[in-house]
């Protein structure tokens, strides 16, 4: 029996010690003592570490939270994540989900409130070959058309309506995967793509005919904010019992204050932004980065308003889509989003240029792969 | 006591004899390794010739890259002037490999005391089986986000979401533990029971030295299923726990972008593969340690 006794305590030896291996990997350095005066909050994201989030990393990255007394930590998104539910079960103070799915779940009863809307306009397109001469959204009658279903179909059915298709009918709507597979081997005549992300990654693949990049030349791109169909994005919205202590609407004045000068310090800075996205996302692509930061300065800015201020009537669009597509039961109200908070913000931010009239897209060049 | 450990038991080899073993294992893992790689490539080289499509899958660079591309892409770096894509995916594995080692633990430790106590309890057998059994087929996908709910906001800032993440793996690891303890202490020879009663042992005695002993070989080959399973759960439980430093953060990046660097997420899959296969390995040679000397002792 004695042998086996030894046995025993080697393999709890052994077990302790793979354990004290790989325990030291990746250890946390929680540096909690720096942060004692400031107050902590929490932002859900919408998705991954990605530019489309730049402006929140900057800010932390560049110390605009701190100015504010904050610690702010970001939760990034993913599939399994819906931040309208981290935030209603108090996991997060702040969420960034687009304007369409915070309605939702307003509709179905969750106290939530848009305190910000940051993207002014939408970056969703739909996307055809040049050379399949389906150059106007009418001519998609009858074809294949990829679209994500699950919620991000509306805006594209709203376009295909508002020029007479009728989206369940005229045309044949084939459930897209988050990739442009499909696309790129024509297995559909048409797919669903944001500029900031789809679009790109059709730009850096090599076309095997050419032995080049595919180029913008050879796509036709149809915006569905330039259709007039597209629903607002990302914008900051927070519980509305939470709202309503005037202590938490200092916290969030400062979050929103802060936040702003964060996008606006990316618009100035771009390349500065892109770096301080891939610290926070080490398995990201600089080029596909580069690109992704340029389409998303270009759907904030310019922001006439001042930026994260809501406009009514894309407001209404985006609310009169989610009643006509039954997202919602009752057509949303102006109780849906707030802007004195905002306001507050770019008060305190006069020095500051906080529309962005002047600012010009630059060209980003295209990387193979993204890279 | 000895049939349940007769796997285990060999005949004593010469040194030569062991050496010729061991080169022919060698020799017939290549062979396969070797068999695998061209079967892969055969069918790439099959498909791109005739243009062979099944139903929506052709195959081409994107969908079944070269397995040297796949290989090679380790060793490039992982984006312009930043470190190499394997010391960033070596990264990653450590962080699960935390993540998965501790549910390990957790889950065999609970699983253990879970069929010691359903052994004894014919009761509580009765009564809690069917709800252990229906624990395992909820799926995992939608018990991770409810584990991090409750689980993430009673951690400490140490533990903060990485724990939830072990809880997760513990979930599919107890399982195969749980009831294989409970069939291993079940199964003894009535004989060695009656024998170990005759000397007036307790039940705390017959539990340790009798049934424990015999339910050991049950007990690793849940270990061998549960290890691998734990990095599993590990990199599923990433996703809701949204945790960014690990394979599963990896895994969702590079999916997302497949189209452009298929490569990449085929290489993540291999260092995720090769880290379940260490978890199991370390199981193995634990068995071997603890098991060896198995046919000899059991009563």
């Amino acid at each position: 029996m004695r042998s086996r006794k030894w046995a025993f305590i080697a393999v709890l030896a052994l077990v302790a010690a793979s354990l004290a291996i790989v325990g030291c990997g990746g250890g946390d350095e929680d540096d909690e003592a720096a942060a004692e005066d400031l107050t902590p909050v929490t932002l859900q994201s919408k998705w991954v570490v990605q530019a489309q989030f730049a402006g929140y990393y900057a800010a932390v990255d560049q110390g605009f939270y701190e100015d504010e007394g904050l610690d702010v930590t970001i939760r990034a998104g993913g599939p399994d994540i819906v931040p309208e539910q981290v935030v209603a079960g108090g996991q997060a103070e702040f969420g960034i989900n687009w304007l369409d799915s915070l309605l939702a779940t307003r509709d179905q009863g969750q106290g939530l409130v848009n305190i910000a809307q940051v993207f002014t306009r939408s970056g969703m397109t739909e996307v055809t070959w040049k050379d399949t001469g389906l150059d106007e959204i009418t001519k998609l009658e009858g074809k294949k058309v990829g679209v994500w279903l699950g919620g991000n179909e509306h805006k594209l059915f709203a376009a295909l309506t508002k020029n007479g298709l009728d989206p369940q009918q005229d045309v044949e709507i084939v459930a897209q995967p988050f990739d442009m597979n499909l696309f790129l081997s024509r297995e559909v005549d048409a797919a669903a793509a944001m500029t900031y992300n789809e679009l790109a990654q059709v730009l850096e693949v090599e076309n095997p005919d050419t032995g080049e990049l595919y180029t913008e030349e050879e796509l036709n791109v149809f915006r569905m904010s330039e259709l007039g169909t597209g629903a607002l994005e990302d914008g900051i919205f927070v519980r509305e019992d939470w709202i309503a202590d005037t202590e938490n609407q200092d916290v969030a004045k400062r979050f929103l204050k802060a936040s702003f000068r964060g996008w606006i310090y990316c618009r100035d800075n771009p390349d500065s932004c892109v770096d301080i996205v891939l610290e926070n996302g080490p398995t990201l692509g600089a080029g596909h980065q580069a690109w992704q930061m340029n389409e998303i300065n270009d759907l904030i800015w310019p922001a006439p308003l001042g930026v994260g201020i809501m406009d009514p009537e894309s407001f209404e669009i985006t609310n009169q889509i989610a009643t006509d597509y039954k997202i919602i039961k009752t057509p949303a109200t102006d109780d849906a989003y707030r802007t004195d908070i905002a306001e507050a913000a770019l008060a305190e931010l006069e020095d500051e240029d906080t529309t962005g009239e002047d600012w010009e897209k630059p060209e980003v060049e295209v990387t193979p792969g993204g890279e | 006591m000895a049939y349940a450990a007769s796997a285990t038991a060999r005949p004593p080899l010469l040194d030569r004899e062991r050496t010729r073993n061991a080169a022919a294992s060698v020799g017939l893992f290549l062979a396969v390794l070797i068999a695998l790689w061209a079967l892969w490539e055969g069918f790439k080289a099959f498909g791109e010739s005739t243009g062979l499509r099944l139903g929506q899958f052709e195959a081409n660079d994107r969908t079944m890259p070269h397995i040297h591309d796949i290989v090679s892409t380790l060793f490039e770096p992982s984006r312009r002037n930043g470190p190499l894509l394997i010391d960033v995916l070596w990264d990653a594995a450590l962080f699960t490999a935390k993540e998965a080692a501790v549910g390990f633990t957790l889950g065999a430790l609970i699983g253990f005391v879970l069929g010691a106590l359903l052994a004894h309890f014919v009761l509580l057998q009765r009564g809690f089986l069917p709800y252990i059994v229906a624990s395992q087929t909820i799926p995992i996908l939608a018990v991770a986000p409810m584990v991090v709910v409750w689980v993430n906001p009673r951690l400490p800032p140490g533990l903060k979401d990485w724990g939830a993440v072990a809880v997760i793996s513990a979930y599919l690891t107890f399982f195969p533990v749980a009831i294989n303890t409970l069939r291993g202490l079940t199964s003894v020879d009535p004989r060695a029971l009656e024998l170990m009663r005759s000397y007036a042992a307790g039940s705390w005695k017959v539990l340790w030295k009798l049934r424990v002993p015999a339910a050991l070989p049950f007990i690793f080959a849940a270990l061998k299923i549960a290890a691998p399973a734990s990095v599993v759960g590990a990199i599923i439980g990433e996703l809701p726990a949204s945790i960014q430093n690990g394979l599963g953060g990896a895994i969702l990046n590079f999916n997302q972008y497949y189209v452009t660097a298929p490569t990449r997420l085929w290489a993540t899959n291999l260092i995720a593969a090769l880290l379940g296969i260490s978890f199991f390995l370390v199981v193995l040679l634990a068995e071997r340690l603890a098991v060896r000397r198995a046919p000899e002792h059991v009563a």
